[in-house]
């Protein structure tokens, strides 16, 4: 079946089989920041924006997507830097397989609510799992990034 | 301390930035998409034979490359552990086998040009089984009437006891003074048994890997590895090929905790490709690392402490019975350190112990390395035997620990010996009290809503690799402009190592840490090191680095001294230039860099290879505070104090992250992580559905210091960190739910359900 969507802001018309995985599709389309860990959705790690909503890429068949536009970390370099640069000076990134799904969710959280509570970062962020840091250092470069922002006066 | 200027800093991990912006730097990112894909057909059956199989119709789909069965593999036995040869770990597998184990057992192995294909294939085999009764509880398999492995082919290389006509993987017991006299004189005797079950390593990247042809001939493994040079020995064992026809290399890794120290998929691509000459890689589900992979040994621990009823232990007695499953990776080694950690870290009265183990094969999923190592296990049943001591001499679990706790400059005959160098414990206890205020707290009060708040407290000891067996190795060599590259093979699986031990070149040579480039575990280039594990990499690869910086220091002074016509002794090594030491000449580090690469015959780059005699033990106290839910019997972590003796932190971000990380697995560990199976064998948990890692909301506050001493045999005074962190989580929190509820839990995982069963028991 043929679909159409924006990847990254370039538009791609493409034939795809009606059982592709949305992540099956950012990955042989060079978006390798788009993980799979779990294949379950229960990890977090493939997480993309639809329309600028989080989803679990793994969970979504490509189909499901035709016409729409869809955002990785690929297409967020800018944020990723400035934002991961937190996670990065707590040492926090470890492993960095999980980074650029909670990456993609914290940038979500960041929009939808600027000045969230230490409860309302753990809640937002529960479905991203990490096996390394132990996620005390991923709060720690979260609250140093929204103080930072927040110092610069601007919102994220 | 030492005045330091880059090690015992929190400087930036040196891929940081490309893992935060998720740039492809994994096996399957790095390798073609378009190569043979790999996949394995697993046993559903926990112990059978092939009687028949036929893959001629599954071979006729379209895209199918080839389908490999046990027909088809070398007969030479080998081990999939990644260890120091000969390995301890007994010669048991095939890369194939017509017995097959356990349900997840190899039964074939398929390539084709596509997914679809493969899956295809892999329905269209036809196999007929010979089912045969398994062994599925280890308490009964040691001389079960059924054997594991009855084949004559099976070996162990090393004296450790076993026998594969007794379902032995090892056995050994050790006895250091007269245990039954001085037993028999005590007090107080606590005697019981624990429970440890398999935890899964977990880490976030599957097991993964692809094999190409390289241009001479050579089969090219890349792929998601803490062991190059030990997996190239491995899949020369496996292949039956020549280990100079075999190159290995290791892109960033996603996590490994042990898991990535066997090696679960290399062989079967490697086989592929070797066979095929086509390029092939096999990437794990997380179903397949979850009930095909190696985890955590399942092990019953019998302890028995004798004492004053002042406190004093005198006396213990450990038996351990592992099981290995149906494979023995790290069967023999892991068992040694529930007895040896756990015993040690109560050297400062003991007057005798025993320390017996039985290590037994069964038909369930072979067990492997995961941080801890045994160690784990061990701590968990000694520290709550602590715990359970002090409850019935009604004395501070503390304070009991204060008098018997292992002191710096001892002994220790359950240790092999070794003297405990350098031993902060003492100072970690006395940290933890102040941090988390131990005396004002209760060990339980009752909030009056249900639920009762409480305390607990564990602490532990590890080693710092591998004692008279690990190697580490560093090549440093000055480049043109003064930059210096080194050249490890330890591999960085996240925690840091390229970022620290680049950290410990810089301080050596004076220089920024911008100046050293790191690269590294290529099995062809790399200069040999055993790997990143056993807690290794920091103390032994670390202090190869020192070395070798030191001599690539004296080389350049070399050269500084025949530009400047005169003798080393007169010079002095300033980082950026080489002076005089009257001050009267100097020359640039750029200029020795240019002199090396024009007329030059000094060699500017040094390999140095470190081994080390001893282990010196890092240590920790652990304390918890939670709440139980009386109602739910759900444990709820509040606070949670961690103050650890590494030595000299040298990147005080990643120890204290590595702490924290460590924490959560064995919050996980202590609380929820299981792995069962049901009455054929199958394990229930084979996904992160049902196996289930803590999450952001269940690991409370965590609170981390270090209290450092120092390790003359390590870099900087440095020992390592990796795997203690992992061990107080299980036996604080099962000794602050004794006393929330009045009931100790004896086996892992302290599931709500076991709470409130606990209760209620008590209750009537």
């Amino acid at each position: 079946m043929q679909i159409k969507l924006w990847l990254n802001g370039k538009m791609v018309t493409e034939d795809v089989a009606a059982d592709m995985l949305l992540i099956d599709f950012l990955r042989a389309h060079g978006c390798f920041s788009v993980k799979r860990g779990c294949e379950t959705a229960n990890c977090g790690l493939c997480t993309v924006f639809v329309e600028d909503k989080p989803v679990l890429s793994c969970s979504m068949l490509v189909a499901r997507v035709d016409g729409k536009k869809i955002t990785t970390l690929e297409g967020l370099q800018e944020e990723a830097e400035d934002f991961g640069a937190f996670i990065a000076d707590q040492g926090a990134e470890q492993c960095g397989f999980c980074n650029p799904g909670l990456i993609m969710n914290a940038i979500a959280m960041f929009r939808e609510n600027p000045n969230p509570t230490d409860e309302e970062i753990i809640q937002y962020l529960a479905g991203n799992l990490c096996r390394c840091s132990g996620y005390e250092g991923q709060l720690r470069g979260i609250k140093a990034f929204l103080s930072f922002k927040k110092e610069k006066g601007g919102v994220c | 301390m030492a005045d330091f200027k880059v090690v015992n800093k929190p400087i930036r991990k040196i891929d940081a930035m490309a893992l935060v912006t998720g740039k492809p730097v994994y096996t399957d990112d790095v390798t073609p998409s378009d190569c043979l894909v790999v996949k394995v057909m697993h046993s559903p059956y926990a112990h059978a034979m092939i009687n028949e199989i036929d893959t001629e119709i599954a071979k006729k789909v379209p895209g199918i490359e080839a389908i490999y069965t046990y027909k088809d593999v070398p007969g030479r036995r080998f081990t999939m552990a990644g260890q120091t040869y000969p390995e301890p770990s007994p010669y048991d597998r095939l890369i194939l086998d017509q017995r097959l184990r356990f349900v997840g057992d190899g039964v074939a192995i398929v390539a084709g040009e596509t997914e679809k294909a493969v899956d295809k294939a892999l329905k269209l085999i036809k196999v007929k089984y010979e089912v045969l009764e398994p062994v599925l509880d280890f308490r009964t398999a040691k001389d079960n009437k059924v054997l594991v492995h009855p084949e004559e082919s099976w070996e162990a290389l090393c004296p450790v006891g076993a026998d594969n006509k007794r379902n032995l993987c090892a056995t050994d017991l050790s006895e250091h003074g007269d245990v039954d006299g001085v037993m028999a004189e005590c007090d107080v005797i606590v005697e019981n048994t624990y429970h440890t079950k398999a935890n899964q390593q977990a880490m976030m990247e599957t097991f993964r890997t692809y094999t190409t042809m390289d241009p001479y001939g050579r089969l090219h493994v890349i792929g998601s590895t803490q062991i190059v040079f030990h997996v190239r020995r491995i899949l020369a064992n496996a292949l039956d090929i020549p280990k100079s026809k075999i190159r290995v290399t290791k892109p960033r890794i996603g996590g490994g905790f042990g898991a990535k120290q066997t090696c679960v998929t290399e062989i079967f691509p490697a086989f592929v490709t070797w066979k095929t000459g086509k390029a092939a890689k096999l990437i794990y589900t997380r179903e397949e690392s979850q009930t095909a992979s190696t985890p955590r040994h399942e092990m019953e621990i019998k302890v028995r402490i004798g004492a004053t009823k002042e406190g004093i232990i005198r006396v213990l007695d450990v038996y351990t019975l592992s099981n290995t499953g149906s494979y023995g990776e790290h069967g023999p080694t892991t068992v040694g350190l529930s007895g040896q950690k756990s015993i040690s870290l109560y050297n400062n009265n003991l007057e005798a112990y025993r320390f017996g183990y039985d290590v037994v094969y069964t038909n369930v999923q072979s067990a492997g390395a995961y941080r801890g190592y045994g160690a784990t296990q061990g701590i968990f049943a000694m520290e709550s035997a602590v715990n359970e001591l002090a409850s019935k001499l009604n004395m501070d679990p503390v304070i009991i620990r204060e008098k018997n706790m292992v002191k710096e400059g001892q002994v220790m005959p359950s240790y092999h010996d070794e003297t405990n160098s350098s031993c902060a414990l003492d100072r970690c206890m006395t940290r933890a009290k102040e941090m988390f205020d131990w005396d004002n707290k209760p060990l339980a009060v009752d909030l009056g809503n249900g639920k009762i708040r409480s305390v607990g407290v564990a602490m532990a000891m590890q080693s710092s690799g591998i004692s008279g067996v690990d190697v580490g190795s560093a090549t440093i060599k000055l480049n043109d402009e003064g930059f210096y590259a080194l050249s490890i093979a330890a591999a960085d699986m996240g925690t840091g190592c390229d970022t620290i031990l680049a950290q410990m070149a810089a301080e050596c040579l004076e220089c920024d840490f911008d100046d050293i480039i790191v690269y590294g575990a290529d099995s062809d280039s790399s200069p040999y090191d055993s790997g990143s594990y056993a807690s290794s990499t920091t103390y032994v690869t670390g202090k190869a680095v020192e070395k070798a910086c030191l001599q690539l220091k004296e080389k350049m002074c070399k050269i500084a001294g025949e530009m400047l016509s005169c003798s080393t002794e007169d010079l002095v090594f300033q980082g950026k230039k080489i002076s005089k030491v009257d001050g009267s000449e100097e020359i640039t580090l750029m200029d020795i860099a240019t002199k090396s690469m024009c007329g030059n015959t000094e060699a500017t780059q040094v390999t140095v290879s470190h081994s080390s005699k001893v282990s010196p033990p890092p240590f920790m106290v652990g304390m918890v505070e939670i709440e139980v839910d009386k109602e739910t019997g759900a444990t709820t972590l509040l606070d949670y104090v961690a103050v650890v003796d590494c030595g000299t932190v040298i990147n005080t971000n990643l120890a204290r992250v590595q702490t924290e990380g460590g924490l959560a697995q064995g919050i996980g560990m202590a609380l929820y992580e299981d792995v069962t199976y049901n009455s054929v064998g199958r394990i229930y948990e084979n996904s992160f559905m049902q196996y289930k890692i803590p999450t952001r909301l269940d690991v409370g506050k965590m609170r981390v210091e270090f209290e450092s001493s120092y390790e003359h045999t390590g870099p900087f005074g440095a020992k390592s960190i990796g795997e203690i962190v992992i061990n107080t989580p299980s036996p604080a929190i099962a000794h602050a739910i004794y006393n929330a509820t009045g009931v100790w839990h004896r086996e892992l995982p302290i599931t709500p359900e076991k709470v409130m069963m606990g209760i209620l028991k008590n209750e009537n």
